[in-house]
């Protein structure tokens, strides 16, 4: 299998989308849910707003550049959000590296 | 009925047809079987996923019998996608080849669950009643993952095959399945009436669970195990289909609609037709989805306990499946006055099974 997995994230890692994995906006409900293999779950609005800049090319160093810039805020505060966000979600197996 | 605003439904599961070259004694489909000859067409089915999208729907299982038999599953799986439904496909795999996973991947299948019977081949095919059909989900598991669409290998377990669920889930990690599903038989319609030849004892139970703990060590990072218990031996109900009319809902084959695959056996309403009437329509008023949506319907001890809304009272068709009376406590619940039921069932088992009663037209008893 190709499409394995792979818990460590660095900034420097490009992260994608695992197939059978992605954010939809969930019109009904308004609000951004992750669809996964026979489940859904809501992606909170910090997880929405590193999501939504997960496209596979974009490395993780420049998602943390944006959303350092978009909410004002310190950038090691926010690096520290998206890689552990990112972890996470390569553990339930939402991105891989 | 409570007053609180009806939610939409999560989930469809679309069960396209009864139809399977498999006969398993433990299927979830009901004793009645529907027949090709009134099966919905193509076109009620588009019409099903475009009101399932507009009604909150967010994703669909195309289940069966084996929706492999429809030769329209490729097209209601290009409309599930165009709506932005994610599909997910619940076969056997005995029906799956290189060019039908093709047209099904090029049509937007987002994932596919494929059922073993067994990670042995005799056991196996003795439970499907199909000789060849284990070579042949093999085959289909390899050209799943060849292909790259994600998959969940999902394994029935019963009183037979307790003893091999570690090596079932080296199976499922050897064919490079990234989730697999150890799910007890749940004791409804086929199941039910093969109960004492399909129920574990405790102690399989607990050695069941044990592999399976043993098996998430052991297997960390490569494979997401999913455990369903056999609710007899627990105390508490589960929360069937996450509560009724609340997150799912269930179309049959000819059309149906129902709160899980087991309400036509509730007799007291009549039942849904996406024929005469829109999902939205039913999902908000059908006498069928109110009747025990919530917790006003619940009697004691069900309306003071503290897990109501945990559970949901547990499962309607068990109620009345076991009591006679869907509107009952499940009986599997420890609080429940009839809990003894469960008890004397599970102490009457069988030293040796009975012969299995396997799912096939005109097979059901009675």
């Amino acid at each position: 299998m190709t499409d394995t997995p792979t818990p460590p994230v660095a900034e420097d890692s490009v992260v994608r989308f695992l197939r059978g994995t992605r954010l939809q906006h969930d019109r009904v409900r308004d609000q951004w849910v992750i669809q996964a293999p026979e489940r859904a779950f809501i992606a909170d609005p910090i997880a929405a707003e590193i999501l939504r800049l997960v496209d596979g090319t974009r490395p993780v160093a420049a998602i943390i550049d944006i959303l350092a810039e978009r909410f004002a805020a310190p950038r090691p505060v926010i690096a520290h959000d998206v890689l552990e966000m990112i972890a996470s979600l390569a553990q339930r197996q939402v991105l891989t590296a | 009925m409570t007053n609180a605003p009806v939610l939409p439904p999560m989930s469809l599961l679309a069960e396209l047809t009864h139809r399977c070259p498999l006969q398993c004694p433990y299927c979830s489909n009901p004793l009645a079987l529907d027949g090709r000859e009134n099966e919905l067409a193509t076109e009620d089915w588009l019409r099903v996923l475009d009101q399932a999208a507009e009604l909150g729907v967010l994703q669909v299982h195309f289940s069966g019998g084996e929706p492999m038999a429809r030769r329209d599953l490729p097209q209601l799986v290009r409309h599930a996608a165009s709506l932005g439904l994610y599909s997910n496909l619940i076969t056997s795999g005995v029906l799956l080849t290189e060019a039908t996973l093709a047209q099904l991947a090029e049509a937007g299948l987002d994932h596919v669950q494929l059922s073993f019977q067994d990670v042995d081949t005799a056991p196996a095919e003795t439970m499907g009643g199909m000789p060849g059909a284990q070579a042949k989900k093999l085959a289909a598991a390899r050209l799943i993952v060849a292909e790259g669409t994600p998959l969940t290998t999902n394994f029935v377990i019963h009183r037979g095959n307790v003893s091999r669920i570690g090596r079932m889930l080296d199976l499922a990690v050897e064919l490079g399945a990234r989730r697999a599903e150890i799910a007890h038989t749940q004791y409804y319609g086929w199941g039910l009436v093969n109960r004492a030849a399909l129920m574990p004892s405790r102690a399989q139970l607990e050695e069941a669970t044990r592999a399976v703990e043993e098996a998430r060590t052991r297997l960390a990072g490569k494979l997401a195990i999913d455990y369903v218990t056999p609710d007899y031996y627990a105390d508490q109900p589960k929360p069937c289909m996450g509560g009724w009319g609340r997150r799912f809902v269930n179309v049959s084959p000819i059309g149906h609609v129902l709160p899980c695959h087991a309400a036509e056996t509730i007799k007291s309403v009549p039942i849904p037709d996406v024929r005469t009437d829109s999902l939205a329509a039913i999902w908000a008023d059908a006498p069928l989805f109110r009747l025990f949506r919530g917790t006003d319907w619940m009697p004691e001890p069900c309306r003071g306990c503290d897990l109501r809304e945990q559970d949901w009272g547990g499962c309607r068709c068990q109620a009345l499946a076991l009591l006679g009376d869907a509107a009952a406590t499940d009986p599997v619940c420890t609080r429940s006055p009839d809990h003894a039921r469960i008890s004397k069932i599970l102490a009457d088992l069988p030293e040796t099974p009975p012969p299995l009663v396997y799912r096939r037209y005109g097979n059901a008893p009675g």
